[in-house]
């Protein structure tokens, strides 16, 4: 089997998942492109069709059975899909979620289609300089601030060093009471802030 | 019935002017004819319970096993047509596999006794078939505990996931019984075939809906009301057959299995003497006397 599929350019970005205290934190970048000209639509347009088949499926889910579909399902669901279709996609996917009976998840499913589940996990082209910030600055248990500066760290270390990742870091906390979204743009004090982002709450 | 013979109760889907399906009704009539199956949901558990007919003595005792196990934490049994039984439990392995291998997980009992309820329902509504012969009882025990997702690897954060609802309960036994009409309900206690009216009245009296029946009890319980429905049709030959499924620190594990052959063989014992002596109560031992 060829790995690199026909065309392929990497996708320059940075995304990771970690689990905390209270449930999940998921973070990226907010750069899609590689260099000068965007990279590859069709590779990402398939990723976009895969997420919307499993929402579709959790749709059906909540639907049929009268509760909600948890991360489990998801991951499953994403899994089967990667797996299937090893050899059309060419992304790395992290699923995390939050549901009452097993709080906050994080899973990883890398290229071949397998199923991995983490205390955290990174990926895109600009993961590969933050592994050993992430494994150095890693603490289990975190409270909701420091796993918000833990993720805002790394993937400022992973746009300083990838030039394929960049613009701002955006971030959501996914918690018992919900989902909430974080901003944090480059010229602001180094993403510093604003930070929470009340508008879209 | 004075609908009988005007010609309305010759196919299926179509109805009778006072608004029966009468190929139904006659599948219920193939159900009440076969021997009684019942299903105790306990505390800890599900027993399921079959007084199978013995057709003829050439038949090797305890082969042709009746209770099927359709995942590995739910059984079916059911009273009438045994072909249509069988059939109805590979749709159910069918439906438990498909569950599988999309969701990863073990098919929660009640979305197989959804899916099983609408199969059951769509042979009622086609000329072309007829319903099912069948009244089939499901029973499982679904996972208490948080199960990892089939093929994951790896564990997540060393402290566990954070965030958690703590105090939640989570899964446990349940039972449904499925009519040839589509029809289920959930049950405590489900009873159906030849014997099913006289072993209603003895689920009844267990007061199975406050939940304080042990699955060791519910097997004694399982085993003396088949004795006690079999009262009716004295005459023949039976064998009874019980499976269980109990929670993961029970004795099954969380399997669905059969009764180990020592426990049966005393529980039968227990039913035969409550048989002899109906009066002599303090024959029984503990247990057997539920909240009276």
């Amino acid at each position: 089997m060829n790995h690199l599929k026909k065309g392929e350019v990497n996708l320059g970005t940075s995304i990771m998942a970690i689990n905390f205290k209270d449930g999940v934190i998921l973070g990226a970048d907010s750069r899609t492109t590689t260099g000068a000209y965007i990279a590859n639509r069709v590779t990402d347009k398939l990723t976009q069709a895969v997420a919307d088949i499993v929402h579709y499926h959790l749709g059906m889910y909540g639907i049929t059975n009268d509760e909600p579909p948890t991360t489990q399902t998801a991951a499953a669901i994403f899994q089967e899909l990667c797996y299937d279709n090893k050899d059309q996609l060419s992304a790395g996917m992290i699923i995390a979620g939050y549901d009452h009976r097993h709080g906050g998840q994080v899973y990883s499913i890398p290229l071949g289609g397998s199923l991995h589940k983490q205390a955290y996990a990174i990926g895109g082209s600009g993961s590969t300089y933050i592994y050993g910030y992430c494994d150095a600055n890693w603490k289990e248990g975190m409270t909701e601030e420091e796993g918000v500066n833990f993720v805002k760290g790394a993937l400022r270390e992973a746009i300083k060093w990838d030039g394929s990742s960049g613009g701002v870091i955006r971030m959501v906390v996914l918690t018992a009471k919900g989902a909430v979204r974080h901003l944090y743009l480059p010229d602001r004090s180094n993403y510093e802030g604003p930070g929470v982002d009340t508008a879209k709450i | 019935m004075t609908s009988i013979g005007t010609g309305y109760d010759l196919s299926n889907s179509v109805f009778s002017p006072d608004g029966r399906n009468f190929q139904v009704e006659y599948a219920m009539k193939a159900v009440e004819n076969g021997g009684t199956a019942i299903g105790i949901r306990c505390k800890d558990g599900v027993v399921l319970a079959l007084e199978k007919l013995v057709t003829s003595k050439l038949l090797k005792p305890g082969a042709n096993k009746r209770i099927s196990t359709v995942d590995r934490n739910m059984g079916v049994v059911s009273a009438g047509l045994t072909p249509d039984g069988r059939h109805f439990v590979s749709r159910a392995r069918d439906e438990a596999a498909q569950w599988r291998s999309l969701y990863k997980a073990p098919i929660p009992t009640a979305a197989l006794a959804n899916r099983m309820g609408s199969y059951v329902q769509a042979y009622t509504l086609y000329s072309s078939v007829r319903p099912f012969g069948v009244t089939a009882i499901i029973g499982g025990w679904d996972s208490e505990v948080e199960v990892p997702v089939d093929g994951q690897v790896g564990a997540g954060p060393a402290v566990g996931a954070g965030g958690k609802k703590e105090g939640e309960k989570h899964g446990g036994p349940y039972l449904y019984m499925i009519e040839p009409s589509g029809l289920y309900w959930g049950y405590y206690g489900a009873a159906t075939g030849k014997g099913r009216q006289a072993a209603k009245s003895e689920l009844e009296k267990l007061d199975l809906a406050a939940g304080n029946l042990t699955l060791e009890e519910g097997v004694k319980e399982a085993a003396r009301i088949i004795y006690v429905a079999h009262e009716d049709s004295k005459d023949k030959e039976f064998e009874l057959e019980m499976t269980w499924v109990s929670s993961l620190s029970g004795p099954t594990k969380g399997r669905h299995e059969e009764v180990p052959q020592k426990l049966r063989e005393e529980a039968e014992r227990l039913a035969k003497k409550s048989l002899e002596g109906d009066d002599d109560e303090d024959d029984k031992p503990e247990g057997e006397k539920m909240e009276e």
